[in-house]
């Protein structure tokens, strides 16, 4: 329970996100696209944290999330300075056609 | 003064041997001999600061653990060295001729080898003597097998010193794998003997043994056997003497310590310091003296028909364990250790002799290039000739008197028994024959080599001649220890001495009593007789008339001649029935076992994976979109799975 909504409702909405989220990773060939469904499936989990934390009444859902925002905030931007590099490097960022690594 | 412990004694030669083989190629070679020959002095001192003590105080056994080496469930080991009669004789004369030795081998080595090969030299020379005076010193069987296996060690590395020649790695070899077949004997006695009294110490096998002997005499007839294997690899006994005379490829010294004086003699030994086990077995007491009789006599008959100067004396040496071996078959194991130490001097000297006529003739050593070496080396000459009479049996040299002792043992034993007595007083006889020959072949007559041989010929340096002197010398003193009884009551020094270790067992009383004197005075009268008619047709038919009765006898039986000559084909008998079976079979192994099959399945396997590859690489697409599905995949199949569990 978050204010007034109910647990059952953060957890849906949390489902969604996450769902679309997989759905644009799997979908998507724009690897900066790909990218932002990723943060979308992280903030669904964090959704999912912060809704099971409020329902049991502690603090320790918030406190990891928290967290999870601080690292994805470092990862995010080793995740870009990649594209960048691979993009000086091939001129695109279509996963599909970066396919270097296989048999 | 402070007395040493005996565990110092293997010790220093062991440290000659680390600095020696560590630092020897750069320090040079006087230094390397300083360590070497400093080493070998050093223990000898030890010893001898030990020795004096214990022959002239009350020869009690002296036990000197040093330390517990395996300790598990039952079994308890110490390294503890041993100083008893026994022990006593042989360090007096392996720690002084080892040193007389390595004094000669600086005169003997310093041309034949490089800075780097003199040091391994040395060092082996060092090893070796670890190694024998831990056989020595030992007080369990374990520790005596550390130090047996060492000899055969070092054996193999200085017989195979030359070791860019084929015949000597190829004589290594053989002694080494000779060897084995012994050391296999020997570690399955010493299971027997821990199976059986639970112990591997000597003084708790023994005490065991000889209190309860009806209890432990079954097992030991077998224990013995496996024992007496041992000795006949070690100490060269037919059928595995086949590695001695091979032995003398390596470098002259080599036969005098390991070949002659002091690795040979372990067997001996070791059946000596066995000999409650044995006493408790009599039908091995019979296989040691037929098979040491045996040896003696076959041993003789070829070297007889040899011109290798070395290689006669490997045969004589064959033989003389032959004695040992007899001695100690007929229950006369002081006797035995008696010939030992005289056999030590003499046949040291002899070889040592060998090794200078080698150094003057350039390395041939082809009897039939000799001749009147006499007037060139009088040294050499005269020190041989005092040990070929002592090897003869010419009083009052000391072989005369350990072989008279065994003789008359021999003689003493019952019943058919004293057939042994009659071969034995063949051989004194055909010893005497084959010394003198190579004395007369050597020294007498005149030079039949070439002339740049003749021209080379010299006296060896001092340190090569004082070894040769004090050998001598020895060769005539050393007998006087063992006089025969009929000298007087204590004439004899050697027997009450190592009669504590031989002490009797209750109900195994030794059969033997003393002869009357009269039949002792006539014992050595035949024998003086055979040993000087020996040496005398010897003298006669090779120094006097220049060999020609010889060659007719020869002429006579080509046959029998050739027979004799190619040491009765015995190595060829081996070679047929052991050497090239297992070569086949060895080659049966290699081509199909590890070729075929061992290394045709680890392929098959292989090839196999490899296949699986094949397939599998295709899922590594490098598409980043399809690894992201398949974690997709995998996420549903694990929440189904999650799901499905409740």
């Amino acid at each position: 329970m978050i204010g007034n909504v109910p647990l059952s409702d953060v957890l849906l909405v949390s489902g969604a996100l996450f769902a679309i989220g997989i759905a644009g990773a799997l979908l998507r060939r724009n690897a900066i696209q790909i990218f932002l469904a990723i943060e979308l499936m992280m903030n669904a989990a964090n959704l999912a944290l912060l809704g099971y934390g409020a329902a049991m009444g502690t603090r320790e859902g918030q406190i990891l999330v928290f967290f999870v925002i601080a690292i994805a905030a470092a990862e995010a931007s080793v995740g870009l300075a990649i594209f960048v590099a691979l993009f000086r490097h091939t001129e695109t960022i279509d996963v599909n056609k970066i396919n270097l690594l296989k048999w | 003064m402070t007395t040493l412990p005996l565990w110092l004694i293997p010790v220093i030669p062991l440290a000659g041997f680390a600095v020696n083989a560590l630092l020897g190629t750069k320090l040079g070679k006087s230094f390397v001999s300083a360590v070497g020959v400093g080493a070998a002095g050093l223990a000898t001192v030890v010893a001898y600061s030990r020795l004096i003590p214990f022959v002239s105080g009350s020869h009690a056994t002296v036990i000197e653990p040093v330390t517990s080496w395996i300790a598990v469930g039952d079994l308890s080991i110490d390294i503890a060295f041993r100083l008893d009669p026994l022990s006593a004789l042989m360090l007096s004369f392996v720690t002084f001729v080892a040193f007389l030795i390595h004094v000669y081998s600086i005169g003997y080595m310093r041309h034949e080898a490089t800075d780097a090969g003199y040091a391994r030299f040395f060092a082996y020379l060092n090893l070796f003597l670890f190694a024998m005076l831990t056989l020595v010193l030992a007080e369990s069987f374990l520790l005596m097998f550390v130090g047996w296996e060492g000899v055969g060690l070092c054996s193999y590395l200085l017989v195979g010193y030359y070791f860019d020649k084929e015949y000597a790695a190829a004589a290594g070899r053989k002694a080494f794998v000779v060897n084995r077949i012994g050391d296999y004997g020997f570690l399955l006695g010493m299971f027997g003997i821990f199976a059986v009294f639970g112990s591997l110490n000597y003084s708790e096998v023994f005490r065991k043994a000889a209190e309860q002997p009806a209890q432990f005499s079954p097992a030991l007839a077998a224990i013995c056997l496996c024992l007496f294997v041992g000795a006949v690899g070690k100490s060269a006994q037919v059928p595995l003497y086949v590695w001695l005379p091979d032995a003398m490829a390596g470098p002259t010294p080599v036969s005098a310590l390991i070949h002659a004086a002091t690795m040979v003699t372990a067997g001996v030994y070791m059946v000596a310091r066995c000999n409650v086990l044995f006493r408790l077995a009599p039908a091995m007491m019979v296989v040691v003296a037929v098979i040491g009789c045996f040896t003696a006599l076959f041993a003789g008959t070829i070297a007889v028909a040899q011109n290798d100067l070395k290689k006669v004396l490997a045969y004589s040496t064959i033989s003389q364990l032959g004695y040992m071996f007899l001695a100690c078959g007929v229950g006369a194991f002081p006797v035995g250790m008696f010939h030992v130490m005289t056999h030590a001097c003499f046949k040291a000297c002899l070889f040592l002799g060998a090794g200078s006529v080698m150094h003057a003739m350039a390395g041939d050593l082809d009897i039939r290039h000799m001749g009147g070496l006499k007037s060139k080396m009088p040294i050499t000459f005269v020190t041989f000739l005092i040990a070929t009479l002592a090897i003869a049996g010419i009083p009052p040299f000391a072989g005369f008197f350990s072989k008279d002792a065994i003789l008359s043992s021999a003689f003493a034993t019952p019943d058919v028994r004293r057939v042994l007595w009659f071969v034995g007083l063949a051989t004194a006889g055909l010893t005497a024959f084959y010394m003198f020959r190579i004395v007369s072949l050597t020294f007498l007559g005149t030079f039949r080599g070439s002339h740049e041989q003749e021209h080379h010929l010299h006296e060896s340096p001092s340190s090569m001649t004082f070894p040769l002197i004090v050998l001598g010398a020895l060769s005539v003193v050393v007998g006087f220890v063992g006089l025969p009884a009929v000298f007087g009551e204590h004439a004899n020094l050697i027997e009450p001495f190592l009669a504590p270790i031989v002490a009797p067992i209750a109900g195994h009383e030794a059969a033997v009593e003393a002869l009357p004197h009269a039949t002792e005075w006539l014992l050595m009268a035949v024998s003086v007789a055979v040993a000087s008619s020996g040496l005398y047709l010897a003298y006669r038919w090779y120094a006097k008339e220049g060999g020609r009765v010889p060659a007719r006898i020869a002429a006579a039986f080509p046959g029998a001649y050739a027979l004799v000559a190619d040491k009765f084909r015995i190595d060829e008998l081996y070679g047929v029935l052991f050497v090239r079976p297992f070569n086949r079979l060895a080659r049966v192994l290699w081509k199909v076992v590890d070729v075929l099959i061992i290394d045709g399945v680890l392929n098959a396997a292989a090839f196999l994976v490899e296949l699986c590859g094949d397939f599998l690489r295709f899922l590594q697409t490098g598409n980043v979109r399809n690894y992201a599905l398949t974690f997709f995949l995998g996420l549903i199949a694990l929440l189904v799975f999650v799901v499905g569990a409740f």
